[in-house]
């Protein structure tokens, strides 16, 4: 292991423009990522905290390309992959993948489970059969608490809590190093959002897994990272590990997420 | 999920019953040929307006009445009473081909050629209109099918990869979509029709009638599959897709496509009934088929003719009843569908 | 003064469709809630506590819900023996309602204005200043400049604002009891906390009723005199807060309360429900 760490963001900068009239005139930009930098070591969880509107998915979204960033650099294991054309980022597709927040939209309604993890398999392995797929998806199922059983179901009938763990067995299906966890647990019931965030720390055990975890509660967020990100419009204000954010916070944006955690 | 959707139909007693009953329609389309006595063009200029022959049970076989021209001015045929003509089945005629590649020498019934059976009576050339009722749905019925499968092959694409991929070829297609939208379509199909039917035989203007009113048509399901892909495409298992890697073309073949297709089905279905009426008006204006092919409209052209009316001759009118049974069934399995696949719909997408 | 609560709930028994299908949402439960007093009602989803609290004046639809027995008392009346005449007035009048998501409990293309004079129109039609009395309402939900925020339409405001005029919306007619069903679930921690304030405070300042609804222990505490712990249709718990909190007496309360995340107390793992341990004590 080397000192370069996985993810390394310099100066990240996403702008959305904002277009009026009938021709489109750009008329301004959100500033949605403000000069952002960061680094995540391997095998580590960063936690990014926030308010919605802050950035914080559009910092994960723009790591796994979803949006183009406007500026900046984004390396993966010291290897520039900011401007790669989408031919030369598939490889990267491989080791970057991504948990969404919503349980009930992410998962695509018309498809089977066995479909829905499969589709993975079926781009990033083509040489495998049919069958070593559907064998590979009951493991990736039993890895993630569900039943082989379930494979021929549709997401319909699931709970928000299965769902999410379909959810992570589609992002593992393609044995990724790095996860962005977009909000993973917010749509959940406390109690189920207990099981996912456990199953994720022992996933992360288990296969050396590097996240970037993101939240708008902090409490959620200082139990899982190792290291905390604290984000408000579209910067970071402080950047610290757990503990150090929560015995001696240094911003008042921090202070602020603190004190809204219920205390029981 | 089609099959799932088939299923549902079947558990509705308005949905059996409309799907059984085009399909019989359906049936009896593809067989015209068999089914109906004569060819379409048979004409018989010594009983032109005849009434429909009575039919009767004598000697234990089936028998058609034999009628007699009293006055030709008025088109007054009257029953002679001893003479009737015998049935028969699986008749012999004169060679045809059925779906023009088939050659065949008889027909499911017909009688002696010194007569004729009239189930509907026969036209101004005595023509037998139930021959030519079962060849028309052939035009009348087809057209439906065929224009939808245009427009939502068109609209699907245009639609699907405008709201995928937005930007510059979003803006070109919906401009073209409001272009095509502006076109006053009547006039377009009554030049389009009058500059081409030079070139054309019937079968080809058959064909440009469907092409004329399918080039109107996409630019309305190109619009709404557009929108229903721009809700969906901000979806986050869209999202997750991208996130994989996978291709556009596949995402929205194997993502987005199933999503759309309950909205399709129940759409085009309610769509249909406005091709057949299109073919209808086409033809009774005098720009849709022409003789000496037949369609529903074109016979209900024929059936302006003030004599239609002054004398009764009610039955050629039933082109106009065909019509309308088969509006009426398309919308309500439209409606039944719609039920089927509202409640989904509405949560999905 | 205590005799009749203001609400009773007496065996109350839901079920959503018919014979062998039919699955039972609400098993007989009896709680009360008496003036003044907010009582939470905590459980994770389909435990039957938003099913309960929307048939408090039968807003289930019939079917495929099915009230199966028991009554719900409110100031003494059956409401649901109560024609639908005589439960209309009730509704946001006596018992009003704010919901999970504000975004779609609003309707999009009416100012906010417009939607809180809507209630107050058909509430208290006595009112003659519409409004001066929306501005109060908006004023009331800590809302800044009242009078300049009348025109805008919901989808100018933030989550945590549509969230306020929701409030503002149910409080305008000066209800007896306000039913909030996860007010704060689709809300942002800073936010979730804001409105919670919000309500603690014109609960003091209005002495009205209010039933919580909700899936985290972590937001009763601040707020609720007593806590109803339901699961799978059953109330396995009821108490005072405080005593719950501190001496819960169901193992489902104690793994209910000890899953919530807390600050500082890093744990190796977060304490998770072991669903069939809880089913198998329900068993009698």
């Amino acid at each position: 292991m080397t000192d370069t760490p996985l993810i390394k963001v310099e100066h990240l900068k996403v702008y959305f423009p904002i277009t009026s009239g009938v021709l489109q005139r750009k008329s301004g930009e959100v500033r949605a990522v403000d000069d952002v930098s960061f680094e995540i070591l391997r095998g580590k969880t960063v936690g990014l905290v926030g308010e919605s509107g802050s950035g914080k998915t559009t910092i994960g979204r723009a790591l796994i390309r979803l949006i183009e960033p406007t500026d900046g650099h984004i390396f993966y294991k010291g290897e520039e992959i900011t401007r790669l054309s989408a031919k030369e980022f598939r490889p990267y597709r491989k080791k970057i993948q991504i948990i969404f927040q919503d349980p009930y939209n992410s998962l695509n309604p018309r498809l089977t489970i066995a479909d829905i993890v499969g589709e993975a398999l079926e781009i990033h392995f083509p040489r495998m059969t049919r069958l070593q797929r559907r064998s590979r998806v009951a493991d990736l199922l039993a890895k993630v608490g569900l039943k082989p059983e379930h494979l021929d179901r549709y997401p319909h009938e699931f709970s928000g809590g299965q769902r999410q763990r379909i959810g992570i067995a589609r992002a593992l299906a393609v044995e990724p190093e790095f996860i962005v966890c977009d909000e993973p647990v917010s749509a959940l019931d406390v109690s189920v959002q207990a099981q996912i965030v456990n199953l994720l720390q022992d996933l992360q055990e288990e296969l050396g897994l590097t996240y970037l975890f993101i939240a708008h509660d902090l409490a959620v967020v200082e139990h899982i990272s190792d290291f905390v990100l604290v984000m408000n419009r579209g910067k970071i204000v402080e950047a610290a590990t757990a503990e150090e954010i929560y015995t001696h916070p240094q911003d008042d944006y921090t202070r602020k997420l603190l004190d809204a955690v219920p205390k029981l | 999920m089609t099959s799932n959707l088939f299923r549902q139909i079947l558990q509705r007693p308005t949905g059996v019953l409309c799907a059984a009953l085009l399909a019989v329609l359906y049936l009896i389309a593809i067989f015209a040929a068999v089914i109906s006595p004569y060819a379409p063009s048979d004409q018989n200029l010594a009983k032109t307006y005849h009434p429909p022959t009575g039919l009767v049970w004598h000697d234990g076989r089936l028998c058609v009445r034999v009628y007699k021209l009293v006055d030709p001015t008025e088109a007054l045929y009257r029953a002679e009473p001893d003479r009737l003509a015998p049935v028969h089945f699986w008749a012999k005629s004169a060679p045809y081909k059925l779906w023009g590649f088939i050659p065949m020498e008889h027909r499911l019934f017909g009688v002696d050629s010194a007569e004729r059976i009239y189930l509907l009576g026969s036209d101004s050339t005595g023509r037998d209109v139930f021959s030519r009722l079962l060849y028309g749905s052939q035009v009348s019925l087809s057209i439906g099918l065929i224009g939808i499968f245009i427009t939502t092959v068109i609209g699907v694409t245009v639609g699907g990869l405008s709201g995928y991929f937005g930007g510059p070829l979003d803006n070109v297609t919906m401009r073209l979509t409001e272009l095509l939208m502006a076109v006053p379509d009547l006039y377009l199909i009554i030049a389009l029709r009058a500059a081409l039917s030079a070139y054309f035989d019937s079968g080809q203007i058959f064909l440009l009638i469907v092409g004329i009113l399918s080039f109107i048509g996409w630019s309305g399901t190109a619009r709404v599959i557009r929108g229903l892909t721009l809700s969906l495409r901000n979806r986050p298992f869209i999202h997750a897709a991208e996130a994989l890697g996978q291709t556009p073309f596949v995402i929205l073949w194997k993502h987005l496509f199933p999503n759309l297709l309950g909205y399709l089905i129940v759409t085009s279905t309610l769509s249909i009934p406005g091709y057949i009426l299109g073919e209808a008006a086409l033809s009774f204006l005098g720009i849709g088929i022409q003789e000496p092919s037949t369609s529903w409209g074109l016979m209900l052209s024929q059936a302006q003719d003030m004599k239609v009316f002054m004398l009764n001759f009610w039955w050629l009118l039933t082109p106009g009843l065909a019509i309308f049974v088969t509006v009426i069934l398309f919308n309500a399995l439209g409606d039944v569908l719609r039920d089927i696949v509202d409640p989904k719909l509405k949560t999905q997408v | 003064m205590c005799a009749t609560p203001l609400l009773e709930v007496r065996n109350l028994a839901i079920d959503f469709g018919r014979g062998e299908n039919a699955t039972h949402a609400v098993k007989g439960i009896s709680f009360t809630i008496a003036d003044g007093e907010t009582v939470a009602v905590v459980g994770e989803s389909g435990s039957g506590k938003s099913v309960t609290a929307l048939s408090l004046t039968r807003l289930l639809p019939t079917p495929p819900a099915r009230y199966v027995g028991g009554e719900i008392l409110f100031n003494g009346r059956n409401t649901l023996t109560l024609s639908g005449d005589e439960l209309r007035p009730m509704r946001g009048k006596q018992i009003a309602y704010i919901f999970q998501e504000p975004g779609t409990s609003l309707n999009p293309v009416f100012t906010i204005e417009f939607q809180i004079a809507e209630a107050i129109r058909l509430h208290r039609p006595e009112v003659k200043d519409v409004r001066g009395e929306v501005v109060r309402a908006l004023d009331l939900v800590g809302i800044r400049d009242p009078e300049k925020r009348l025109g805008d339409y919901p989808h100018q405001l933030s989550g945590g604002m549509q969230q306020r005029v929701m409030i503002a919306m149910a409080l305008a007619c000066h209800p007896k009891l306000l039913v909030a069903d996860e007010p704060t679930t689709a809300l942002d921690v800073t936010i979730q906390k804001q409105i919670m304030d919000l309500l603690r405070e014109l609960k003091g300042r209005l002495g009205m009723s209010i039933m919580l609804i909700t899936h985290n222990f972590g937001i009763v505490a601040d707020i609720a005199d007593r806590v109803v712990v339901m699961f799978r249709g059953h109330i396995v718990e009821e108490g005072k807060t405080a005593d719950v909190l501190r001496n819960p007496q169901h193992p489902y309360t104690r793994a209910l309360i000890d899953c919530v995340p807390r600050l500082g107390q890093k744990q190796r793992r977060l304490k998770a429900i072991d669903h069939a341990e809880i089913e198998a004590l329900l068993k009698p």
